[in-house]
């Protein structure tokens, strides 16, 4: 306990590894938020998704944080229903059983950007007669527009921006432009404006509600990507995943490594002479063709991609600097003596020689995390990620494949790998102090 | 506790506490220590003879001390004798029992009554375990699982070995000790499973010289006290005449000569030995004017040893057509006194 709290006290000496340490930190409160806040399956079925569960977001958004560094200020996406503020719903009982309802959305637009679009997500209550609405746009100069009339299904949804007829009102012009452009023609107009829904219904009982979503070009803190999803889903989850794959792979990578270079150098003979020949064929064998080879033709889930990482892993490079180091310990006379006091050869083993190697196994564990970090998002990058997890290497395959750079949606590429050179750059400094503090003789370097 | 542990132990190995003085504890009988040499890999390019034709017998209690020059296969014979070599002929009896018929659990009862104190103590040490852990590790692995039991035994052994207050050294780790402090904690753990023999191998060779002839008396009184039989393995006389009974002289592989201390120090018979006496350095002053007769050469190479008396190349009482031919046997100089060489037919 005492000799941690020394290596420690030794460790933050150096400003790299406190800040290693503290984007590690950082990395780990991430995957425990995300996976407080977004348990597993829930995010699983956001990030499977589709129209329904993102029906809400616009496709392609930038963060809408964007704003607050750019000149032209984007217009934000929001939701609205009848309960928001801003919203009104008046309700008018008249003769023969019909009531006007009028809703009225009112908002405040200040962007210099056009929006995407805007929907009206109908929910009407009738049995035979259709409720009948109007739609009018209000504009902050005072004029009236109006949009579309006709009789509501029980569910249905207008999309202002698909109606032609508008296109046809609004001599031509995409209606996303028309209701919003100012007098020059150019630029939209800024101020307060109202969506006014007049509907009337003919039952008794028979009720209209509609949900205002409008669709800015710029949503939440990562954006949006082509299927409307929630870049919050992935880059929070991303965290968790790329954690225990790196951890998991580099861990079980090096302590199976250690302890089987130990059998080799211990047991010597055929024993060794078999694992430094798996090694050496291992070494030439094509590490990466061979995941690509697990990844297409038997299983892309994250664990078996995991598992056939770690084995691959074990016999490499590593297994031969474990056996040279251990056939030194093997003969040092601390050894020859517990031999002599009669230790049988596994505690010799796990008791007397790999614990003499733990100073050497920590500052690799934590080095060789960001390459495994980075293995799994290179899979992911190329097509061959989990199918169902959110990984920031999905989000790079996905923005590539939909050509994020070549519509110019960096944030979409940007976010996940910065996150991504964050965490391998966190460990690996993390794993330099740690190697100096524990390997005294790399302090002169 | 302890008295149970040890009819327990009386019963699976059937040998009683005898433990007489005079009796014979160890008893080595034509040992070889042969150790292959590989061409390629896997070919045969003879052997190194590292122990050739060695007997001798060891007594309860008694202190024996093996000397001769590095490469002389000491170290070689004391590893047989540990069980960490497998002689390539020959028998090591202890009490009785042959070492190569032991199954498992003789192992682990010969383990028992042997200790080990090596030379370099730093180096015998583990360094990242405390000094209580190191002198509990034989005990866990002889199964006293019970905690307070084995601390109560380091204690005592601590004791014994002056390393007292035990409290000061318990939780250190060998770095922290001085070389005399970690020889002592060497000997403590070889001393800790109450063996019956000792196997020193130049316990103080790398110690200050002002803390060898302490530790040195320290073995022998510890080898006084526990009746206990010791083999002090070194290449230097001027230690030995403090330390044992009697000394065995040893040359490319083979005991030339074994005698009581005061005996072969007045009286050495075998040339090796006579030589080995001239180059043992005394602080005296007229040796700096008078010349010493060293024997030329180098000792041999072990995978070819010379024919007939191994020493006969260098030796300056060569008896041509004997010495050179045939190899000598053992001839008894006086009771207890023997020398494998010619001259004395």
């Amino acid at each position: 306990m005492n000799s941690v709290k020394k290596a420690f006290q030794e460790l933050v000496r150096y400003p790299s590894a406190i800040a290693g340490l503290v984007s590690v930190f950082l990395l780990f409160a991430l995957a425990a938020y995300a996976m407080i806040a977004i348990p597993y399956s829930q995010a699983l079925l956001l990030w499977r998704g589709g129209e329904d569960v993102w029906y809400q977001n616009p496709k392609f958004a930038a963060p809408s944080w964007f704003n607050y560094f750019a000149k032209v200020k984007q217009p934000v996406s929001f939701v609205m229903d009848e309960t928001s503020a801003g919203a009104e719903k008046v309700v008018e009982v008249g003769e023969q059983n019909t009531s006007r309802i009028n809703i009225t959305y009112t908002f405040d637009f200040s962007y210099d950007a056009f929006p995407q679009e805007i929907l009206l997500y109908f929910d009407a209550n009738y049995k035979e007669k259709q409720p009948f609405v109007s739609i009018y746009w209000l504009t902050p100069d005072e004029r009236k527009i109006r949009i579309s009339d006709f009789g509501v299904d029980s569910r249905q949804t207008f999309r202002i921006s698909q109606d032609e007829k508008l296109v046809r009102r609004l001599s031509g012009l995409e209606p996303m432009q028309g209701l919003f452009v100012g007098e020059d023609g150019k630029t939209p107009l800024k101020g307060i404006y109202k969506l006014v829904i007049e509907g009337i219904t003919f039952e008794e009982g028979s009720d209209i509600n509609a949900e205002f979503v409008f669709h800015g070009t710029v949503y939440g803190l990562f954006g949006t990507d082509h299927q409307r999803r929630d870049l919050v889903v992935p880059m929070l989850w991303g965290a968790p995943v790329a954690l225990a794959f790196g951890l998991i792979a580099s861990l079980g990578t090096s302590v199976l490594t250690m302890i089987i270079a130990a059998l080799g150098a211990w047991y010597g003979g055929w024993v060794d002479a078999l694992i430094q020949r798996i090694t050496e064929v291992n070494l030439v064998l094509p590490f990466f063709s061979i995941l690509i080879m697990v990844g297409t033709f038997y299983s892309r889930s994250t664990w078996v991609i995991l598992g056939t990482t770690v084995l691959l892993s074990i016999f490499t490079g590593g297994i031969k600097v474990y056996r040279s180091i251990f056939m030194q310990v093997k003969e040092s006379t601390y050894i020859e003596a517990a031999r002599a006091y009669g230790t049988s050869a596994s505690r010799i083993i796990f008791v007397y020689m790999i614990p003499r190697m733990i100073p050497l196994l920590i500052p690799g564990v934590v080095s060789s995390v960001p390459a495994f970090v980075f293995l799994e998002a290179t899979l992911a990058v190329l097509g061959l990620g989990d199918p169902v997890l959110p990984t920031w290497g999905r989000l790079i395959n996905d923005a590539f494949t939909n050509g994020a750079l070549y519509k110019g949606l960096y944030y979409w590429i940007m976010a996940p790998s910065i996150l991504l050179m964050l965490s391998g750059l966190g460990f690996a400094m993390l794993g330099f102090a740690l190697d100096r503090v524990f390997n005294p003789k790399l302090r002169d370097i | 506790m302890v008295m149970i542990a040890k009819s327990a132990e009386e019963k699976i190995t059937g040998v009683s506490e005898a433990n007489v003085k005079g009796d014979v504890l160890l008893s080595v009988r034509d040992l070889r220590v042969w150790f292959e040499l590989r061409r390629f890999g896997f070919g045969h390019a003879g052997y190194v003879r590292a122990v050739d034709n060695v007997s001798f017998d060891l007594h309860y209690g008694e202190a024996v001390a093996v000397v001769g020059e590095s490469g002389c296969g000491k170290s070689s014979l004391m590893k047989s004798i540990l069980g960490l070599n497998k002689p390539t002929k020959g028998n090591i009896l202890f009490e009785g029992k042959d070492i190569n018929t032991f199954d498992t659990q003789n192992w682990h009862w010969y383990r028992r009554k042997v200790g080990y104190v090596q030379q370099d103590p730093y180096g015998a040490l583990a360094p990242f375990m405390t000094v209580q852990r190191i002198l509990e590790e034989p005990l866990i692995v002889h199964g006293v699982k019970n905690a307070d039991e084995r601390e109560q035994r380091v204690r005592k052994v601590m004791d014994e070995v002056k390393l007292s207050p035990a409290d000061d050294f318990l939780s250190k780790y060998p770095h922290m000790l001085s070389g005399g402090q970690q020889q002592r904690v060497v000997i403590a753990r070889a001393m800790v499973m109450e063996p019956k023999l000792i196997v020193a191998d130049e316990p103080v060779s790398m110690l200050d010289a002002s803390v060898r002839v302490e530790i040195l008396k320290l073995l022998r009184g510890l080898q006084e006290s526990h009746n206990l039989a010791m083999i002090y393995i070194t290449h230097d006389l001027s230690t030995v005449r403090y330390f044992s009974e009697r000394i065995f002289v040893m040359y490319a592989g083979n005991i030339v000569e074994k005698s009581p201390v005061k005996e072969l120090l007045n009286n050495p018979s075998h040339p090796y030995t006579a030589a080995l006496l001239t180059a043992t350095s005394d602080p005296d002053s007229r040796n700096a004017e008078t010349f010493k007769e060293i024997p030329p050469g180098e000792p041999p190479s072990l995978v070819s040893p010379p024919t007939g008396c191994r020493f006969h190349p260098r030796c300056s009482r060569k008896i041509d057509n004997l010495c050179d031919v045939e190899e000598p046997p053992e001839f008894e100089i006086s009771a207890g006194h023997h020398a494998a060489c010619w001259l004395y037919k």
